[in-house]
């Protein structure tokens, strides 16, 4: 098996009421595969941080997302899964990939 | 290298590709499995001219790249020894009937067409895995360098087994998505092995095999029976293309009594087949396929019917609105209503002047209207497009005689 980060990419919003409920229903019905994740606050909420020149270099904070864009990373899942195709379809089923789109980014053994 | 031992090379060539698939399929990484298989031909080439031919080839090839596979794997410090046994590549010496070995290389076109690829990784990667083409041919094909090629190559093989790509025939329901890229690879398949440098029988022969298997997992595909007519009326010419002195023969010169009979019946009939099935919504293959049966059916080059090309590559232009299938229609135009006819439609194509052979028809309809000094002038464009060599030696001799 292996884990994928489904990193969901959805308008710049605090999520509404209605969009909880089709995230609980994702949850329920996909419990088996999931490893973890969370939603997230908005992107004005968020803080970039870089190192410069490296690790133990100086910490540069930027009031932000990494990038700018019309959407951004919203929440995210750990799902377990047999192969790509699998987490492919249990991502499919996420909201967000209905609005926005969702990434599946396999995980480092850590 | 002496006859003997160039034979054997092509067992292994030939029997190497097959095993690449299976090996691919236990082992999960491409890399691993290509380093694998290359030692054991490698291997296999030494025992075999020292001891001869053994009987079952391929079981021997794939024990021992299965062995060598191992081998890769314990050297690894990352693995275990439970990783390898799970792979199933330790245990007895497969027998592998026909059934695994054809399964196996269609996991593996299914593998390189994967939707999670892009179109540019799936072809480069069916040119190298499937077609057993080098990483500089590959180059030479998409107009790359040899570094970046083996850079987007390496990415592929590293998405394939670290994302978990599977390697297994797609279910029913996702198959019509995947049909496209599929037959696209196969035709690419075809087309390296027929019009490349040299002719390659084994790649046309392959690419044959792999259609007929396609139309067999999806009887109903009009397409794959296309497909399939395409690859057969156009092999059926083969031998005809090039002359003993490796030079290219054109089609209206090439000896009609040399076509293999067989294959153009075969295709004719699949045409037949093809084109009732999608009636009016037909695809490029059907079409390409019901163009090359034109050319088949006609006794000489003089008895051609051009009008029902031009026809055809009208209904070709309205799915696969290309420049290049503009130059050929406007060819088959110059045939059907003269050269000036046919002049004037390539002379209205823009964004060709790299590709040598829009620069060599002109230049042929131009002789034939009897602008000579045009027709040279257009003669040296193409040579300064680079062509490849049997159509350079083509392009100076043509030169030669119409001074």
């Amino acid at each position: 098996m292996t884990q994928y980060a489904a990193l969901i990419y959805t308008a710049d919003t605090d999520p509404s009421e209605e969009t909880g409920t089709l995230y609980d229903e994702f949850g329920n019905n996909n419990g088996a595969s999931l490893r973890g994740g969370a939603g997230l606050h908005p992107t004005s909420t968020a803080t970039t941080v870089r190192v410069q020149g490296g690790r133990g270099g100086d910490v540069v904070t930027t009031d932000g997302p990494f990038a700018e864009a019309r959407e951004v990373l919203a929440g995210f899942y750990l799902i377990e899964a047999a192969d790509l195709d699998e987490a492919v379809k249990i991502a499919a089923q996420i909201p967000g990939a209905w609005e926005g789109g969702v990434e599946l980014r396999p995980t480092l053994d850590m | 290298m002496t006859e003997a031992s160039s034979a054997l090379a092509e067992i292994v060539r030939g029997e190497g590709r097959r095993v690449l698939a299976t090996l691919i399929r236990t082992t999960g990484s491409v890399t691993l499995a290509e380093d694998a298989v290359q030692e054991a031909a490698i291997e296999a080439l030494k025992h075999w001219t020292a001891e001869g031919l053994p009987d079952n080839p391929r079981a021997w090839l794939t024990t021992v790249a299965r062995r060598k596979a191992v081998d890769m794997i314990r050297r690894d410090a990352n693995r275990t020894d439970k990783e390898v046994e799970a792979m199933d590549l330790t245990g007895p010496a497969p027998d592998l009937p026909e059934s695994v070995v054809r399964d196996d290389l269609l996991r593996l076109v299914f593998t390189c067409c994967h939707p999670s690829l892009s179109h540019a990784s799936q072809t480069t990667l069916s040119l190298n895995t499937l077609c057993g083409l080098s990483i500089a041919d590959c180059a030479r094909l998409m107009l790359t360098t040899e570094t970046a090629m083996a850079r987007r190559l390496g990415r592929v093989k590293q998405k394939i087994a670290v994302a978990g790509i599977p390697y297994r025939i797609p279910s029913d329901a996702e198959l019509p998505e995947r049909l496209d890229a599929v037959a696209s690879t196969a035709y690419l398949m075809f087309t390296a092995g027929i019009a490349g440098e040299t002719v390659r029988p084994e790649l046309c022969d392959e690419a044959i095999r792999l259609a007929r298997l396609l139309g067999e997992l999806m009887p109903d595909e009009s397409s794959l029976q296309g497909l399939l007519a395409l690859m057969l009326l156009t092999d059926a010419r083969r031998m005809t293309r090039i002359d003993a002195a490796g030079d290219l023969v054109l089609l209206a010169d090439q000896d009609r009594s040399q076509w293999d009979r067989a294959k153009i019946a075969d295709g004719l009939e699949l045409v037949e087949r093809a084109l009732k099935r999608s009636r009016h919504r037909a695809g490029r293959f059907e079409l390409q396929a019901a163009i090359a049966a034109v050319h088949a059916s006609a006794t000489s080059s003089d008895d051609t019917d051009w009008a029902d090309i031009v026809e055809l590559y009208d209904a070709l232009l309205l799915v696969e609105p290309t420049d290049v299938v503009r130059l050929n229609r406007g060819v088959a135009l110059g045939e059907r209503d003269g050269p000036a006819a046919g002049l004037a439609a390539l002379d209205e194509l823009e964004g060709l002047d790299r590709f040598h052979l829009w620069h060599a028809c002109r230049a042929e309809l131009l002789v034939r209207i009897g602008r000579t000094g045009e027709a040279a002038a257009a003669f040296d464009a193409a040579l300064s497009c680079d062509p490849p060599a049997a159509d350079r030696r083509h392009l100076e001799r043509r030169i030669a005689a119409s001074r």
